[in-house]
């Protein structure tokens, strides 16, 4: 079964049309990255997959491990295993990330059914995953995202990535913003992530994530729509020659 | 604020007041309305001295003669007084040496409100004194408390068992003159709990009284006198609750705390009065009066409230800090959701040198409440040297309610340094997303950024009651939006 399967695909926000009839499949264990210029509808694509209101579905599907993805909640996603790493995560005051993470994974527990897991348990949880990431202690106590620098921000998002073990994982330009050194340190986090199970959806305007997060294959999304599918090398060819060919071959196949 | 959020605020559902039930029993009360035979009545049921009568008399006799404030921000029918019962309590003797003595059905109802006057369910390490109505039920770890030489009893009852600190301290930092609604307590109130903390002594558990209206068409008239004696100790905790009733019900209470020397008082409140239906019917009007003095030098007196329940708060516990290098705090949660109204804040009045205070305030405001902050800083003369850092944050859930600051500062000493931090936010779409998008959904994503916004104050709360205090915000919000 495909992790997911997205088929004619069409959203607008506020009558305006950004996705025009998108198709994508993604297997199990497969990287996907989705590549284009800015305004192609990269961002738009994450938000209506991860169930933001603001955005209006209009037609077509996607599937998530076979069910109904656009059927279902915002948190009902996150709780089936879809997690969006956000490209400008949000502060929240006052709320730690132990806090946070713990009632998180708390209320996914719930949705499957099971019961909540135990304050000693959690913590020890968490410890180990904040040493399999090299997260810096201070990170439990410090309000969420309160006054993170912009490499902590995503450095962060891996983190909770790896404390909510997710099935699919979207990416929204988690390269913006960062440094070189930055970009290794959350690169290499997702790498430790990969398994032969859980999937990604990397969507970045530039090719250089993508030395670092090897996908195995490349989409080119333009004016609402995958108008180029290929390997890795699709990314090196875009990092040389731009977008403006593949705009040009769209164009004269009108 | 975009559409699809209007949208979802716009949804809302009231949740029910838990605590909204009422205690079929035999009441005995006094004649409907006001006049000095009320006041005369209440005083004979209570076997007081003539002198307490007098004062009551006296402050009645004021009473009459005052009007009631106008100021505030925002308005509400006029009490008709003569509608009201001034005192009401269960039928029974009230002196009791036991809890055998008391009526089940009055147990039940604490017990129901997760109050425990048993011996074997008390919270441990918490000494509560129940007021039901006009009467104290119980007081639990008397005797544990006596024994450290601390004194905590209904007040009634220290009228007559410590007449001399009754005599001394009842209305020394409260006046019985001091506003219309401290004149009428002082006129008529009932009962009300007694703490006295000797020498030197660190009182040994949390005290708290637990403040249930019971009664219709009664009003709540409680006096609660702490003294922190020289290098003493004290933390204390009220809780209130009241049945859900059709009609506004009045709670007019008056606080006093006095600090010694070196001593230490730290006042918490609950406040989870009925806070009416969601149209705004009913609900409890809560004028309170509350006021620490800081005696002594190096003494010290912090407030701490979560105010979530009441049609109607309107309150600003103050301190007094009289003597040198005393120090005061002001922490307030006060949330307001459908159409309640709070106008609460404090007053810091420096007068020793080296004095200092802290304000720190939360508003919450959902539905169509209306929420302010009234705070004023007053530096007297001789006062230097004295420091105030005040804060007042508001957060606004929906855009059909109000957040309102009114910061009063007089300074009349150029040493002073006062420091003013003001902010108000809006849960954002952005945030409620964020944790949608982690499997947290809406209501629990409000109670995690509420608690969060808050936490500094929550923090100050003694540990029992701060996980309490925690549901509550989320009960108080829940259906705020849907």
């Amino acid at each position: 079964m495909n992790m997911l399967s997205i088929n004619n695909l069409k959203a607008s926000i506020e009558g305006k049309a950004i996705l025009n009839g998108i198709n994508l499949d993604i297997k199990p264990g497969e990287v996907h990255a989705i590549m284009g210029p800015n305004g192609a509808g990269k961002s738009t694509l994450s938000s209506v997959l991860a169930g933001r209101s603001d955005y209006e579905v209009n037609d077509g599907s996607a599937l998530f491990m076979g069910k109904d993805l656009l059927a279902l909640s915002p948190e009902d996603r996150a709780r089936e295993g879809l997690f969006l790493a956000f490209q400008y995560p949000v502060e929240i005051p006052g709320v730690s990330s132990t806090n946070f993470l713990k009632t998180a994974i708390n209320e996914k527990r719930k949705y499957l059914g099971l019961d909540p897991m135990e304050a000693t348990d959690f913590l020890k949880f968490m410890k180990l995953k904040m040493e399999e990431m090299e997260m810096d202690k201070s990170l439990t106590s410090r309000s969420l995202n309160e006054g993170f620098s912009g490499g902590e921000k995503k450095r962060n998002e891996v983190f909770q990535m790896a404390m909510l073990e997710p099935k699919l994982c979207i990416m929204d330009e988690t390269d913006s913003g960062l440094d070189i050194d930055a970009l290794r340190l959350v690169s290499a986090g997702v790498n430790k992530l990969r398994t032969p199970e859980r999937s990604f959806l990397v969507i970045t305007h530039y090719q250089r994530l993508l030395d670092y997060i090897v996908p195995d294959f490349v989409h080119v999304l333009y004016k609402g729509r995958i108008v180029k599918s290929g390997d890795a090398s699709l990314a090196k060819e875009l990092e040389v020659k731009g977008y403006d060919w593949i705009k040009q071959e769209v164009e004269l196949a009108k | 604020m975009s559409e699809p959020e209007i949208g979802i605020i716009d949804q809302v559902v009231s949740q029910e007041y838990k605590y909204g039930f009422s205690t079929d029993i035999e009441m005995e009360t006094a004649p409907i309305g006001l006049s000095e035979d009320t006041v005369r009545f209440i005083s004979a049921k209570k076997n007081e001295p003539e002198w307490l009568l007098e004062w009551r008399l006296k402050a009645y006799r004021n009473w009459l003669k005052m009007e009631a404030p106008t100021w505030q921000n925002f308005s509400y029918p006029k009490v008709d007084y003569q509608k009201v019962i001034f005192y009401a309590a269960p039928k029974q003797k009230i002196t009791l040496d036991s809890l055998d003595q008391v009526d089940p059905e009055l147990l039940k109802t604490f017990e129901k409100l997760g109050i425990s006057l048993l011996e074997q369910k008390r919270l441990t390490g918490v000494a509560v004194d129940a007021v039901f109505d006009s009467v104290s039920i119980a007081t639990t770890f008397k005797e544990q408390l006596k024994e450290k030489g601390v004194i905590f009893c209904a007040i009634s009852e220290a009228v007559h068992e410590h007449p001399e600190l009754i005599k001394k301290y009842l209305g020394s930092v409260v006046p019985s003159t001091d506003n219309y609604y401290a004149a009428l307590n002082s006129a008529v109130f009932s009962d009300g709990s007694f703490v006295y903390i000797p020498k030197g002594v660190r009182c040994p558990m949390e005290l708290s009284t637990y403040f249930r209206i019971n009664a219709e068409n009664t009003g709540q008239f409680e006096r609660t006198l702490i003294i922190a004696d020289d290098e003493s100790y004290v933390s204390y905790l009220e809780g209130c609750t009241a049945p859900m009733r059709d009609e506004n019900q009045l709670h007019a209470a008056v606080v006093e705390l006095v600090a010694m020397e070196k001593a230490e008082i730290k006042y918490s409140t609950v406040q989870n009065w009925y806070p009416g239906d969601k149209d705004g019917k009913g609900g409890i009007y809560n004028f309170v009066t509350k006021r620490g003095s800081c005696e002594g030098a190096f003494s010290k007196i912090s407030w701490t409230q979560v105010e979530t329940g009441s049609a109607i708060t309107w309150k600003y516990p103050s301190c007094i800090l009289k003597g040198d290098n005393s120090a005061a705090e002001f922490f307030s949660v006060a949330v307001t959701n459908n159409r309640q109204v709070a106008d609460t804040g404090t007053k810091m009045i420096h007068i020793g040198k080296n004095t200092k205070s802290r304000i720190v305030s939360k508003g919450i405001s959902a539905g169509f409440s209306q929420n302010s902050y009234r705070g004023l800083v007053k530096i007297n003369k001789n006062a230097s040297q004295a420091r105030n850092y005040t804060q007042c944050d508001s957060m606004l859930i929906g855009d059909k309610c109000g957040a309102h600051t009114f910061p009063y500062i007089e300074v009349n000493n150029n040493t002073a340094t006062l420091e003013h931090e003001a902010s108000t936010s809006k849960i954002g779409e952005d945030q409620i997303f964020y944790c949608n998008q982690r499997g947290i959904a809406l209501e629990e994503a409000i109670s995690l950024i509420v608690n969060g916004f808050c936490k500094e104050v929550l923090n100050q709360l003694p540990m029992e009651f701060a996980v309490e205090a925690q549901k509550l915000l989320a009960v108080s919000l829940e259906g705020s939006v849907g």
